[in-house]
């Protein structure tokens, strides 16, 4: 019994090719996988080397000259005066006031995100995975800018946060909380403190993805093996699902850290008049005029990255990867 | 004498489906129990009530004569080979195994002596350097057994320890775990869809089938005397028997079984018998099987390899003996 459409007698054995300049060069490039790579690549390396890093190392270049200090003119040789200014006191406690928000700024990031990522990744199905997204998503497509102000009327002193602590009777704690150095001030929204919570809303969705998805890699059943092995919820937290999430925890924290160490728009709106790293490259490129001073203050993130990196490394944030 | 393992009326219900369905059990200590059924039966399910991974939505069970509703896993002495053995991939082969006695605050020397002797156990001294990664699948279910043994549990419980290995490590780690058994006398609880592998290493076997228990017995008397035409037809194939046919050999008008190697099969020149029909024929190695059809009834015969056989598709005469016609408790 032959079915007519199954009889392999009439097909040949090869394909002819499909012919013109799109056969011919699916051909090629199935014989030579490297040349299609190439080609992809192209583009985007010369963009990354030539525009985005080469810029970035002219910028770096402009560090290693210093600003004539009675004429404002540059002066273009080779000099590391700009570093040592960098090493003012003024300049030093600019830098330490960053890195100390950055630091605290990640931390709170990544206490808040674990534990939305970790119900995303285990318990969230269908519609409400969705959901998840969008509420994580939803604030990163409307304007920063209107984010931020929207913060200032929300933490200022005449504020919806003030009525509701006035309404709950608890505004003795946030009076007790602004008298307090450093953190307090006259309201939230001129304070230390706002400037950390807005750092932390708009970053947050940063640590949140990446958290989930390293979350999403760690079998459920590796859970339930250290739960059967005797280990408390604690116990399996600290030795199977964080180790599992730390590189997940890290790649966030890359973001949050380096985001809230550039940033100058949050500080500048929200928060007391003391200047973070960006606002001081800001101001010396700009009204100042110093570019090599400005250029040596980008140069710092970048460095404290790299240590960052180093350290997170040695940790081993990236065995599991 | 107090049971390793009993239920009593336990049920699992998800939603409106039954995995486990009023199912009432008992192992003894000891004891090398096969849970055996098809995927969805409820084996895994009761597997993982034992573990205590899911809680029994009525009835009650008990571990050495303590009640277990309620009591999380990490407080039951009970440990489990995982099917694809759940090693923690950031840590390495001894931390696995001496996990159980870290998390129960042992010093790093003496959990790492009782992982070592773990390793020893299982034959494979010296690799807790390595990394669950580096190694191959024997060797994981390995490490996966050594890490539930260091823990010294009072019920160790297997799900399908031996389906991602290919037939030959099966072979062996079937006697292995056998032989493991003995020695430790520790009571093993396993869960399988093969009956081979069930009849070949329990003591006892239940076999499951929607949520229910259909049999329990010993290896031979679910071979042997299956009670329902699920068992014998789940249970290495045997041919079942329509009660009409069953009653011309027998006088009892009951479903039957008949293991197709208690078939005899001559040309049909060769005498009386059940006329039937070749309808093919398969090599098996040491046996060959026969496809048979004997007016509708689809039979299989069993023939040991090198017996002179007719042609495909020729007229046959089957002969059996009387007393390997079992008959079923199943009602007709």
């Amino acid at each position: 019994m032959t079915i007519a459409a199954l009889d392999t007698n009439t097909t040949p054995a090869i394909l002819p090719g499909s012919g013109g300049m799109r056969g011919t060069l699916s051909d090629l490039f199935w014989r030579r996988p490297q040349l299609l790579l190439l080609l992809m690549l192209l583009p985007p390396v010369l963009w990354l080397g030539v525009v985005y890093i080469g810029s970035l190392f002219a910028l770096l270049a402009q560090s290693f000259f210093s600003i004539d200090e009675f004429s404002g003119l540059i002066n273009r040789e080779f000099t590391l005066k700009t570093y040592g200014d960098l090493f003012q006191p003024a300049n030093l406690d600019i830098i330490l006031r960053t890195v100390t928000m950055a630091a605290i700024v990640t931390l709170a990031s990544a206490i808040v995100a674990f534990p939305i990522a970790y119900y995303a990744a285990r318990y969230a199905r269908g519609r409400w995975k969705a959901l998840f997204y969008l509420g994580v998503m939803l604030p990163l497509w409307s304007s920063y800018l209107v984010k931020i102000y929207a913060w200032k009327l929300i933490l200022a002193k005449e504020g919806i946060l003030t009525w509701l602590l006035a309404k709950l009777n608890l505004l003795w704690l946030l009076d007790a909380w602004l008298s307090l150095p450093v953190v307090g001030g006259n309201s939230l929204s001129v304070s230390f403190t706002g400037t950390f919570i807005v750092f932390v809303y708009v970053w947050l969705p940063f640590m949140i993805l990446p958290v989930q998805a390293a979350l999403e890699r760690v079998p459920g059943n590796l859970v339930e093996a250290s739960s059967d092995l005797g280990a408390s919820p604690g116990q399996t937290f600290r030795n199977v699902l964080f180790p599992l999430a730390l590189p997940g925890i890290v790649a966030g924290s890359i973001f949050t850290f380096s985001l809230t160490l550039g940033d100058y728009i949050i500080p500048q709106i929200i928060g007391t008049s003391r200047l973070f790293i960006g606002q001081a490259v800001y101001s010396q490129q700009g009204t100042a005029g110093n570019i090599p001073l400005a250029a040596a203050f980008t140069v710092v993130p970048i460095v404290i990255m790299g240590f960052y990196l180093w350290g997170a490394k040695r940790m081993g944030a990236f065995d599991a990867l | 004498m107090t049971s390793a393992v009993s239920f009593r009326q336990v049920s699992r219900h998800f939603g409106s489906v039954r995995a486990v369905d009023a199912v009432d059990l008992d192992i003894a200590p000891g004891e090398f129990f096969a849970m055996l059924g098809p995927s969805g039966s409820g084996k895994t399910t009761c597997l993982r009530l034992i573990a205590g991974f899911e809680q029994p939505t009525s009835g009650s069970i008990s571990i050495f004569g303590e009640r277990a509703e309620g009591v999380p896993p990490y407080r039951r002495n009970v440990n489990t080979v995982f099917q694809d053995y759940a090693l923690f991939p950031h840590l390495n082969v001894l931390d696995n195994v001496a996990y159980g006695l870290m998390v129960k605050r042992v010093g790093k020397a003496e959990r790492h002596k009782a992982a070592e002797e773990a390793l020893s156990l299982v034959r494979l001294p010296g690799y807790g350097g390595r990394r669950p990664g580096q190694l191959s699948g024997g060797q994981r279910q390995r490490v996966a057994l050594a890490r539930a043994l260091v823990n010294q549990p009072k019920v160790l419980l297997l799900d399908e320890p031996l389906g991602a290995l290919d037939l030959k490590l099966r072979e062996n780690m079937q006697e292995e775990l056998k032989s493991l058994q003995k020695t430790l006398g520790i009571t093993f609880i396993f869960v399988t869809h093969d009956q081979g592998e069930a009849l070949s290493m329990a003591d006892r076997v239940a076999v499951f089938n929607d949520g229910k228990i259909m049999q329990i017995g010993t290896p031979e008397d679910i071979y042997q005397r299956p009670k329902t035409r699920f068992v014998a037809d789940f249970v290495g194939s045997s041919n079942v028997l329509p009660p009409d046919f069953v009653q011309r050999y027998s006088g009892q008008h009951r479903w039957g079984s008949l293991r197709p190697e208690s078939i005899r099969v001559a040309r049909a020149t060769s005498g009386e018998g059940v006329a039937a029909r070749l309808v093919s024929t398969n090599y098996l190695g040491a046996t060959t099987r026969l496809a048979l059809d004997a007016d509708g009834l689809k039979l299989h015969a069993m023939v040991p390899a090198g017996t002179a056989l007719p042609a495909d598709g020729e007229a046959v005469v089957l002969t059996f003996n009387r007393e390997h016609l079992h008959l079923m408790d199943e009602p007709a």
